[in-house]
């Protein structure tokens, strides 16, 4: 069952960590235990080195706006340490939640040299101090570990579901990626589910 | 299996884009065309994986106007047909658009627009809701995934109707939001292709498809609408919700039903606030918007982009004001919604507490207060070049070439990802001098280049992706040519329609459903038209940068510049390194080195760090797309390239 209805979730990152490959199977776990899942997201241009949100709403009853209000995230889920905090100044309030992962991914600006990326410590100083709860995990290096960057998005979901915040488990991912993954991806990215379950 | 097939009555999770292929599909679509561009493309792209299992033909035409008289042949042989397009795209297809309209069509056209308020994705925010209004047909606005389908599949039995065009219009924050769709049936597939022009010119079904005569099908066209008008009193996607007296009418559609819910929830409105939502916007329902305006003393009208909605309801209620009497009315004119950008709940929710005087406040000051003092610890995170773009290394080029040129050469640009070449420093080096629709860099390059009588001696070069050299660029290379006026044309072919998702087009021996079809060659074109052409690799910087200098040398004729590398995201290309970089830290000299960073500073490739504490540049392995262009770059030659082992 859902905490509260309807539960916010924010997943934000880099254009390129596959954003939108986890938010929809986390919303198709999500549909398929019956609930209303409304996914906000914009692609395209946008992704391009930017960063990138999708914001997941599940309910028990109705769509919702695909555009979650400001400071009503429940769960925050970054592929990217910044792009958590900047998530949570707009969208944060005292009772969300995070997890984010630790790897950066430096802005252009940061780069070059003209902007400063905020260290781990303060990142993480931060999240304790505003939110109800927090994770901070080196998906990442377990990705690539598993032999493939990219797999740091499954990784987080794996790692959502052993936090407990959401109604979804090994089962309903391995039923949800068997509707479009052939066995060999099935395999790769159930490895990573369970290397995020390990994470918590 | 695709999930566009799923049975009746199955619940699954549609992307809006999605939701409107599944509608297309559950009336019997044959017929579907479009260019791509965000946010609409996946319309397209989900229905050409479903072609076999439903009887389909599947173009991705080569621009929108090709595209809508491609789906107009289909309607006038009496298929069901749907073409999709961005709001950019509207603009290509009004000509033809204006004449169809005109005409008349057969079999249900539906012309399904996928519009970017707050350009999210496109170089401006304009709409396509006036042409609606403009060629006099109905415009259906979905707010819902479940309406975006049904509306989809009803918009095709209107159009049979009223023999016209039924125009559908999405946001993209409906087009690429998703959310629980319960499917229809997918009907039997028996549709055959008959144009029957034997009957006279005023058979609309059996004659000759012309817009004469004009004023009699013009009568006729109008008397339609009309009769859209009435019919569109009693559609289950106009309704409304709320007190039986509100305080305060909001009128809306679209996503932006959705924000207005939720805003009104947000501030604890529901008993005094109601929503009369229109799924239909032109021609508006007459007797509706009368029953609600005289039930309230405000009204609020909550839209995007332009005051489209609340200009028609305040011109009927104009004609009804006497019988129902004076209102307040509030929305875009006023200042109580923004005049630009996109809304979103708690724009909305502002706009209602302007109107009752309610502070609506998130989270507590404190909280508010902590989250300010932490966005000025955030980093900007700006759009640039992916690791690997070939871009970037094609305007390292272009900008080596006017360097060496010395002439303060004068680029203009065009519509691709390629456009982040006319931003600041930051993205692509700050090279593209204009930007404006599909083809025009060229166009306009071909009229500076005639500006040398009256003094403008600069060099004159555009730059232009493959899928836009076929879509709008080639009139202008062609009036370039024809009237001497001798640019430099820089194709920058990265083998797909790459920013919208990689959909193949004329240069390309595939299909939209992979079919194979004879490919259009650029060069030969090029040729064809008279022009000097050279192919380069963008990443062989020496020869790429030698060719442009020699090409802007000649001013006798017109170059063509070919930079051929396939983009860093392109499924044949994506995760696989060609080369293993790294930085031999005894080799950089840091700060100290002449260079100033070059590396970092200029090239700026997400994959090569600054490192502050070393004072050395880093290569970030994990996003290095192992290109191998900064080996080319660094004086040093502190940055290696390997082979990197096969994948």
């Amino acid at each position: 069952m859902i905490k509260k209805n309807p539960v916010n979730i924010i997943i934000t990152g880099v254009g390129g960590q596959g954003n939108v490959l986890a938010s929809r199977v986390l919303a198709g776990m999500l549909v398929s235990a019956g609930y209303f899942v409304t996914i906000g997201e914009t692609f395209g241009m946008s992704q391009r080195g930017g960063s990138v949100m999708s914001h997941l709403r599940i309910s028990r009853q109705s769509v919702l706006s695909p555009q979650i209000p400001g400071g009503r995230a429940d769960i925050i889920i970054a592929l990217e340490p910044v792009e958590a905090l900047r998530v949570l100044t707009k969208y944060g309030n005292p009772q969300t939640v995070i997890l984010a992962n630790e790897r950066e991914v430096y802005p252009i600006g940061v780069i070059t040299g003209e902007l400063n990326y905020p260290s781990s410590q303060i990142i993480k100083e931060k999240f304790d101090k505003y939110s109800a709860k927090n994770w901070f995990i080196d998906a990442t290096s377990a990705a690539v570990k598993l032999g493939n960057p990219i797999l740091s998005n499954i990784i987080m979901v794996g790692a959502l579901s052993a936090t407990k915040q959401l109604p979804i488990d090994r089962r309903a991912f391995q039923r949800e990626i068997k509707k479009d993954m052939t066995a060999d991806k099935q395999k790769i990215n159930l490895a990573a589910f369970d290397a995020g379950v390990g994470m918590i | 299996m695709s999930n566009l097939l799923s049975p009746a009555n199955k619940v699954v999770l549609y992307m809006g884009n999605e939701a409107i292929a599944r509608g297309a599909l559950e009336a019997g679509v044959n017929v579907a065309c479009g260019y791509p561009g965000t946010p609409s493309s996946e319309v397209v792209e989900s229905l050409s994986k479903v072609t076999t299992e439903r009887n389909l033909y599947v173009e991705w035409s080569t621009n929108e106007k090709v595209a809508l008289e491609v789906a107009a042949a289909a309607s006038f042989a009496s298929l069901r047909s749907l073409c999709v397009m961005k709001q950019n795209g509207v603009n290509v297809a009004s000509d033809f658009l204006l004449h169809l309209t005109a005409s008349g069509t057969r079999g249900g056209l539906v012309l399904v627009t996928c519009e970017d308020p707050g350009a999210l994705s496109s170089v401006n925010e304009g709409e396509s809701r006036y042409f609606a209004r403009m060629l006099e047909i109905p415009l259906l606005e979905p707010a819902t995934f479940q309406e975006a389908k049904d509306m989809t599949k009803w918009a095709f039995e209107l159009s049979e109707k009223i023999h016209n065009v039924v125009m559908l219009r999405s946001v993209t924050r409906l087009s690429h939001a998703s959310g629980n769709v319960i499917c229809g049936r997918l009907p039997a597939k028996n549709s055959k292709a008959h144009f029957d022009y034997s009957g006279s010119m005023m058979d609309p079904l059996r004659g000759p498809v012309v817009s004469t005569p004009v004023v009699p099908k013009h009568t006729i066209q109008q008397k339609k609408l009309a009769e859209t008008a009435n019919l569109f009193e009693k559609i289950l996607c106009n309704y409304y919700e709320g007190p039986k007296k509100p305080e305060l009418l909001v009128i809306t559609s679209s996503a932006c039903y959705l924000y207005s819910r939720e805003a009104i929830g947000m501030l604890g409105l529901q008993k005094r606030v109601g929503i009369l939502k229109l799924g239909s916007t032109w021609p508006l329902p007459p007797q509706l918007l009368k029953k609600h305006l005289k039930a309230a003393g405000k009204v609020l009208i909550v839209e995007e982009v332009l005051s489209f909605l609340e200009e028609n309801v305040k011109t009927l209620y104009a004609g009804c004001a006497k019988e129902i009497g004076v209102k307040a009315f509030y929305g875009k004119n006023d200042g109580t919604i923004p005049s630009v950008g996109e809304l979103n709940p708690d724009i909305v929710a502002a706009a209602l507490g302007k109107i009752f005087r309610i502070k609506y406040k998130p989270v507590a000051d404190d909280y508010a207060h902590a989250m300010q003092e932490i966005e000025k610890i955030i980093p900007l995170r700006q759009q640039t070049f992916c690791a690997g773009c070939p871009h970037r290394a094609s305007y390292w080029n272009i900008n080596a070439a006017l360097k060496l040129d010395g002439r303060a050469g004068i680029v203009c640009g065009d519509i691709g990802c390629y456009t982040l070449g006319a931003l600041t420093p930051a993205n692509g080096f700050n090279t593209v001098r204009t930007s404006h629709s599909m083809g025009s860099g060229t166009g306009i390059a071909s009229g500076f280049a005639k500006l040398d009588a009256f003094g403008l001696k600069n060099p004159i070069l555009s730059v232009c992706g493959d899928s836009t050299f076929y879509h709008a660029a080639i009139p202008a290379l062609i009036n370039a040519r024809h009237n001497n006026a001798n640019l430099t044309m820089i194709v920058l072919d990265n083998s797909g329609t790459a920013m919208t998702g990689f959909q193949p087009h004329p240069g390309l021996c595939s299909g939209a459903s992979g079919e194979t079809l004879p490919a259009i060659d650029i060069a030969e074109i090029a040729r064809g038209i008279g022009a000097e052409v050279a192919i380069c690799d963008p990443f062989d910087l020496e020869k790429t940068t030698a060719q442009l200098t020699t090409f802007m040398e000649k001013a006798d004729t017109v170059k063509v510049l070919i930079l051929r590398q396939i983009c860093a995201l392109s499924p044949e290309k994506k995760g696989k390194k060609k080369y293993l970089m790294k930085v031999n830290e005894e080799l950089c000299r840091g700060e100290e080195c002449g260079c100033n960073r070059l590396c970092t500073r200029i090239f700026r490739c997400p994959a090569l760090v600054w490192d502050k504490v070393k004072k050395k540049a880093v290569v970030d392995e994990v996003i290095c797309a192992g290109c191998g262009v900064c080996y080319s770059i660094c004086p040093q030659k502190a940055i290696t390239k390997t082979e990197a082992p096969p994948q």
